[in-house]
């Protein structure tokens, strides 16, 4: 092509737009990206914490003789998570509570039921099922199954209080805070944060225990009632005692696969 | 043109009230507050990060954490210069930042954010006090 003065005031034109604009790109670059010379913080897992692959909880209903021997159960958790306690029944909030045998199990309920298992108390609470139906109905992944230890967590901070959840969980083991539940905490844990109203909330399986290595408070104040431990480790307590006795779940018929056993 | 004197008098009228808030500003501006340190947090010299850091990033900082150690378990927090911290913000943040008032609401008030961390989350050691 036979270069004219006009192609080449053009080229020049360009070529010094070109050279104009490079600073303002370079600095563009530099305020996007990062310094290089600070590593990226790190996220791990507790040293100490206690690890499964499903945690699972087997309550010795034989122990239990009378309220008394459950009450602290119920105390222990409660105090623990700043669960409130609600004057009225129908805005109560519970995360461990006791139950009689033909509410917990309707299922496995007869008209002539064993005077023993008729008085007997038992200790009910989330499940923390293998295939946890509130999980699924959950449309903001509020509640979700941990992959890494198969606890069914609650994210408080994502929860729209739709309530759902409270459809789907066949146990009763949720429960919605209708009122802002500060006033109805009697001794306020400062170390556990408590929860807002218009959110659900739920037993935990004491995660934030766990992480640091220490069993649920339940079982701790359980005095032998309720064994604590991994379901999928041979050689945990919970599945030789699964393993020696019979044991009984609540609802397996719906398929949910519940993680806490009753010995009868 | 007619109304000429009108029209431009509506036209001076409306730049200033459309200004009023730059120049209302200027003649008085609220001063920047002061953030008061706890004797724990000054002896501590730095926070989780840096100073800057902290001062524009924490809520990032804040909202990452919570991820990380409700959805992952994950809670411990390895910060670039390899010093662990618990993520927690009632037992690590406000144990330090004790003065919630002091610390975190003067700036909050002055940047007119109101977040509700503190619905739920308990200004240790004050204990609820809103």
């Amino acid at each position: 092509m036979k270069s004219s003065r006009r192609n080449f005031l053009k080229i020049a034109g360009i070529t010094a737009l070109g050279i104009g604009v490079r600073p303002t790109i370079d600095t563009i670059a530099a305020v996007g990206g990062h310094g290089p010379t600070e590593p990226e913080p790190i996220f791990k897992q507790n040293e100490k914490a206690l690890t499964a692959k499903q945690w699972a909880m087997v309550v010795d209903t034989r122990k239990i003789k009378s309220e008394k021997d459950v009450a602290p159960l119920y105390e222990a958790c409660h105090k623990i998570h700043n669960v409130p306690d609600m004057p009225n029944k129908r805005h109560e909030i519970k995360w461990i509570w006791p139950e009689q045998f033909h509410h917990a199990f309707p299922d496995l309920h007869s008209e002539f039921l064993s005077e023993k298992i008729h008085h007997t108390i038992f200790p009910v609470l989330c499940n923390h099922c293998e295939n946890p139906p509130c999980v699924r109905v959950c449309p903001t992944k509020a509640t979700f199954k941990r992959e890494s230890d198969g606890v069914v967590v609650m994210d408080y901070h994502r929860c729209i209080g739709c309530r759902f959840c409270l459809a789907a969980c066949p146990y009763g083991a949720r429960s919605f805070n209708f009122f802002d539940p500060r006033e109805y905490i009697k001794e306020i844990n400062l170390k556990f944060a408590r929860r807002t109203k218009g959110v659900v909330e739920k037993c935990n399986f004491c995660e934030e225990r766990l992480s640091e290595g220490i069993e649920p408070a339940c079982v701790e104040a359980s005095n032998g009632i309720l064994t604590f431990g991994d379901l999928y480790d041979p050689n945990s307590e919970v599945r030789k005692l699964i393993a020696e006795n019979f044991t009984i779940r609540r609802k397996i018929h719906l398929g949910t696969s519940p993680a806490v056993y009753y010995i009868v | 043109m007619y109304n000429k004197n009108l029209v431009i008098a509506g036209i001076v009228i409306f730049v200033i009230l459309a200004a009023f808030p730059f120049w209302f500003n200027v003649v008085k501006s609220a001063p920047a507050p002061e953030v008061v340190l706890t004797e724990k947090a000054k002896a501590a010299k730095e926070c989780v990060r840096s100073k800057e850091y902290m001062t524009t990033d924490h809520m990032v900082l804040l909202d990452t954490w919570r991820d990380s150690v409700l959805r992952d378990a994950k809670r411990t927090y390895v910060n670039p210069k390899g010093v662990e911290f618990n993520m927690s913000l009632s037992n690590t943040c406000l144990d330090c930042h004790s003065n919630k008032v002091e610390f975190c609401d003067r700036c909050h008030d002055y940047a007119s954010v109101s977040p509700y961390c503190w619905d739920c989350h308990i200004d240790n050691p004050q204990g609820g006090t809103e």
